[in-house]
């Protein structure tokens, strides 16, 4: 296909691995944002063919896996109800809430339907205007325009029967987090490509520069990867810390214009809980005052839950790169993509199912449960 | 859930007020709202999310990066090897040569 088997060319792919293996002459810790190139790493093999002192380690950037576990469970509140039809992307379907999923809410008789855009959702409303409909609008910067969309469409055509469950994050205020924790251990990052199609990236300017961290923003196929992290290594190892941009043919600095208007109308933003990491001040959306109409959680008095994730499930420190996930004790065990504990190991984008797809048990020698338990 | 591909632009036009087309990735034709790309024309590249075009690909930019893979490519064959440092005329029978996974 166009513009996508040119970035997989495996030769072109070994002559960028030989550079990033002669660029790289310290050790250096990298974290990808996103899920997405999370899974191409894994996938492609990346991670094994990198330098051993090139350390990725795997952002939070799975919308899925960091939506709160109380959103889970509104969204399962709503969705049982008889007057709603529910409305979401497939990847929501499977991820647990504290006692049932999307999936199971739709076999006890819920009307939980898979959609391909927001936009059939409002169609959904257009067409059962005794049915009220629902969509769970779980994202990151690239998903916002796409819901505002709808909700803008809704609005203006009086669809007093569409709202939306929003779940929605912004990515730099969790970059500025993770830098400023004091276990961070990111040196360089590779920004989500999309995201920043959306936003462009003038906005991570002042967070290379006050972390002294390179940010290069790269796309999604294995020679985007390898390039990118080429561009960061060569930053990394001449002490440089500024931002670029390896997805120059989507990227513009300036992003996409008209989408960030209708973001700016449509939502406000607010902060976020993100499930496995907490509350990160202004990381989030809501919907702004003029569009509650259309805000699920008013119309259906969804007061504040308090839930409690599975104990043995260590997705939130894997979602920020302080563990692997063969270091739980679950992982492979008694939690798997069939059998998932948490989102990580839900989605496709997240880093313990593209662990288990891609069989990456824990290197010999490494930090596992097993050796952690046997050296206590 | 980031998801994005290029395809094709194959046909334009309005509904429900918005600008939307006809995308073709590869032979697999699906719909697409393009009111985010409103410069886009017959025959571009879009990049589309979850049902909205969100970007145009920029040829320029493309053809570019393939410029400097080329470059690569030639700065080796000049050397009288391929880009992994093997002489060329082993080329042929090393069948897995490159492969990343």
């Amino acid at each position: 296909m166009k513009y996508l088997d040119e970035y997989r060319n495996p030769e072109i792919a070994r002559r960028i691995l030989d550079e990033i293996h002669q660029a790289a002459t310290k050790p250096w810790v990298i974290m990808e944002i996103c899920g997405g190139q999370t899974h191409s790493i894994l996938k492609n093999g990346i991670d094994q063919l990198l330098p051993e002192q090139i350390e990725l380690v795997h952002g939070p950037g799975c919308p899925v896996c960091v939506t709160p576990l109380e959103q889970i469970d509104k969204a399962l509140a709503i969705a049982s109800r008889d007057d709603v039809i529910f409305a979401s992307f497939g990847d929501m379907l499977r991820v647990p809430g504290s006692k049932k999923d999307l999936l199971m809410v739709k076999s006890e008789g819920g009307d939980v339907r898979i959609v391909y855009s927001t936009l059939d959702a409002v169609d959904l409303a257009r067409k059962n205007p005794d049915k009220n409909v629902v969509f769970f609008a779980v994202g990151f910067e690239t998903t916002a325009p796409n819901n505002a969309m709808a909700v803008w469409q809704a609005h203006k055509e009086g669809l007093k029967n569409f709202s939306i469950l929003v779940s929605h994050v912004l990515v730099p205020p969790a970059m500025t987090s993770l830098l400023s924790s004091p276990d961070n251990r990111v040196q360089g990052y590779l920004a989500a490509g999309h995201v920043c199609t959306i936003m462009g990236w003038e906005e991570y300017i002042p967070i290379a520069e006050k972390y002294k961290a390179p940010i290069v923003v790269t796309g999604f196929e294995p020679i985007d990867i390898l390039e990118g992290i080429l561009m960061t290594v060569k930053q990394l190892e001449s002490g440089s810390a500024i931002v670029e941009n390896q997805y120059s043919r989507i990227v513009h600095r300036q992003g996409n214009r008209p989408a960030q208007e209708l973001i700016a109308k449509v939502f406000r933003v607010s902060n976020r809980k993100w499930r496995g990491i907490g509350e990160i001040p202004e990381s989030g959306l809501v919907l702004a005052p003029e569009f509650k109409a259309h805000d699920a959680e008013i119309l259906f008095e969804m007061s504040d839950l308090k839930v409690e994730e599975p104990a043995e499930c260590i997705s939130g420190p894997v979602l920020i790169g302080q563990k692997k996930p063969y270091e739980c004790e679950a992982f492979g065990t008694t939690c798997t993509p069939q059998t998932p504990l948490g989102a990580t190991m839900v989605s496709t984008e997240g880093a313990c199912s593209a662990y288990y797809l891609y069989n990456r048990p824990a290197p010999k020698g490494g930090i596992t449960a097993e050796n952690e338990k046997n050296e206590k | 859930m980031c998801l994005a591909i290029p395809g094709k632009v194959l046909e334009m036009y309005e509904e429900n007020g918005l600008k939307m087309g006809r995308i073709d990735y590869a032979g697999t034709v699906n719909t697409a709202c393009l009111a985010y790309v409103p410069d886009i024309k017959l025959g571009q590249y879009a990049v589309v999310h979850a049902g909205f075009a969100i970007s145009i690909v920029d040829e320029k930019e493309a053809q570019k990066t393939y410029e400097v893979w080329e470059e690569l490519v030639q700065a080796a064959a000049a050397e009288g090897t391929d880009i992994f440092g093997m002489p060329l005329d082993q080329q042929e029978n090393d069948q897995d040569k490159g492969k990343l996974s």
